[in-house]
């Protein structure tokens, strides 16, 4: 058994709900991608070449002092369903999880900062943490880059920076995201005036799993799509004055709606607390809708509804790897429904839903 | 807008290309532009930016795509033609073998084509002038031409990549008077 799986089984800590802004915040995001030099790119290396990196980083990721109580493993070692739980928590990116016996991916002991390797590039630093904290979680990733370059000979040139296998990253070979929930520009569909605003500023928009993720639950990964031309610190203060810019849209859209349509606005957020306190079925998305609505509510300062923490940990167990997991086997669609639904009523501390008898 | 094609559906699908001279906008829906081969573009447009604005080029210059799409990484083998199929490079040294193709992707995703971020101490250490990866050939008389045509190109590529189609057109129609001259004679 590989300690790591025990070890994921808790909360995770990058959806604490205790960071900064964290109510409207969930996580912020900073991946940097780097190459070695002299060595073919992933999709053009030999396998025997690729293995032996892979041997020669994760060993590297156990002795990094930035990457405390490290866990390192080869990705093809581990169940499929184990693949699903980290891609649940953000923690391999969604290529990481297909069958590859050349992937490596090495984990700090928080959580927070992890290293892809073998993925699109040969290496790919992320530091992930919650709430909005751009410049501590780029420090994070950047104090690994630092260590791993003592060992490691990056790719790159004084013209084009970091070299990358898509020159789409070349240049700082840094992508930030943050994961903001903007529910009220939603309601008022202002939302997609603003996001093609934001695809102007050479800023980009995804859902909730990043790219080619679909946008549930009014959460938006709002972040910087280009690498060239701007430095680290540049592209950091460019996407965070955006963000602020969009939060500050999101507070006079509440004030908005919560001065024309308070009614209405207290009815659908009420209203999905109670479907997902009295449900016996619950799918996997209609969740992180339901979650997207009471969260709102807290947001706009209604008393009585659960805290984020509570939130974001029903948002992390109600996916279906998760679920799993805590049920200890697998389950069809429907079950998973029966189950979730199950567990939303315990964490939420509901006794009185009716039942038949046993 | 409604499809140039069929009239009925709204249309999706917009290009717009230049035949002698004359700027031409074509407006299709998603169904006609597969029944008309556009299928590529369409699929292009969902994978990548990169691979779309190479598609672009390509489609509507093939004749200088195909030699454009020849050359050869002499690191890792790749041809430019497999790089522009899977939007992946092969190697670090990819980026000095395909150099001016690159930099007009790298203008049109990033609109910079110059790092200004951080780098490895070692790349800091040796940031003296690296002598630039295309090397010129000797100036053999027959090549002068062959040079122009080169220049010619890449300025054909930049001009498409900025969409100035006229400068695009005017640029066709130079390469094209180059080319049907008699080898041996520069212009």
């Amino acid at each position: 058994m590989i300690p790591i799986l025990d070890m994921v089984q808790g909360p995770v800590r990058w959806l604490a709900g205790d960071g900064p802004m964290g109510d409207r915040i969930l996580s912020t995001r900073v991946r940097l991608a780097r190459n070695i030099r002299g060595t073919r790119f992933v999709g053009r290396a030999l396998e025997p070449e690729l293995i032996s990196l892979r041997d020669r980083v994760l060993d590297l990721g156990l002795s990094i002092s930035a990457l405390p109580g490290a866990n390192a493993m080869p990705v093809g070692d581990l169940a499929v369903m184990d693949r699903q739980l980290l891609l649940e928590r953000h923690l391999i990116s969604h290529d990481l999880t297909g069958d590859s016996a050349v992937r490596g991916l090495v984990l700090a002991g928080d959580e927070k900062v992890s290293l892809m390797v073998n993925e699109e590039d040969h290496v790919r630093i992320q530091a992930l943490a919650p709430g909005f904290q751009l410049e501590a979680v780029f420090e994070a990733a950047q104090k690994v880059d630092l260590e791993l370059e003592a060992h490691l000979s990056f790719a790159a040139t004084p013209e084009l920076g970091y070299l990358t296998a898509c020159p789409t990253n070349v240049g700082t070979g840094m992508r930030a995201s943050v994961l903001v929930h903007l529910p009220a520009l939603v309601l008022t569909q202002q939302i997609k005036k603003i996001l093609a605003g934001v695809n102007q500023v050479g800023l980009t928009v995804r859902g909730f799993y990043g790219e080619g993720s679909e946008v549930v639950g009014n959460f938006f990964q709002i972040s910087n799509q280009t690498t060239l031309g701007l430095s680290e610190t540049e592209t950091l203060t460019k996407l965070s004055r955006v963000v602020n810019q969009i939060l500050e849209w999101e507070d006079r859209a509440q004030e908005n709606a919560l001065r024309d349509a308070r009614l209405q606005v207290e009815d659908t957020v009420l209203r999905a607390l109670g479907v997902l306190k009295y449900s016996r079925l619950l799918r996997s998305e209609e969740v992180v809708g339901l979650l997207s609505a009471v969260r709102f509510g807290h947001t706009l300062g209604l008393r009585n509804v659960p805290s984020v923490s509570v939130l974001n940990d029903l948002l992390l167990r109600c996916q279906p790897a998760h679920l799993q997991r805590a049920a200890g086997r697998e389950m069809t669609a429907e079950e998973r429904n029966a189950y979730r639904a199950e567990l939303v009523q315990k964490v939420l501390e509901v006794r009185d839903a009716p039942r038949f008898d046993p | 807008m409604k499809c140039q094609n069929c009239g009925e559906s709204e249309s999706t699908i917009h290009f717009k290309e230049v035949v002698e001279g004359n700027l031409r906008e074509i407006h299709l829906c998603e169904a006609c532009a597969r029944d008309k081969g556009f299928h590529i573009a369409i699929e292009h447009n969902k994978l990548s930016i990169a691979g779309q604005f190479i598609w672009m080029a390509e489609n509507l210059y093939p004749e200088s795509a195909a030699k454009v799409g020849s050359v050869q990484c002499a690191t890792c083998g790749l041809r430019y033609s497999q790089f522009t199929r899977i939007g992946r490079l092969g190697c670090p040294d990819c980026y000095g073998a395909f150099q001016p193709q690159l930099m007009q992707i790298l203008r049109r995703v990033h609109g910079e084509t110059t790092h200004r971020g951080r780098l490895p101490r070692e790349t800091t250490a040796l940031a003296e002038p690296e002598t630039p990866a295309a090397v010129t050939p000797p100036p053999r008389p027959e090549d002068v031409r062959k040079q122009r045509l080169r220049q010619l190109r890449r300025e054909l590529e930049a001009a498409v990549a900025s969409e100035a189609f006229e400068e695009a057109a005017r640029l066709r129609d130079s390469i094209r008077a180059l080319e049907s001259e008699p080898p041996g004679e520069p212009g």
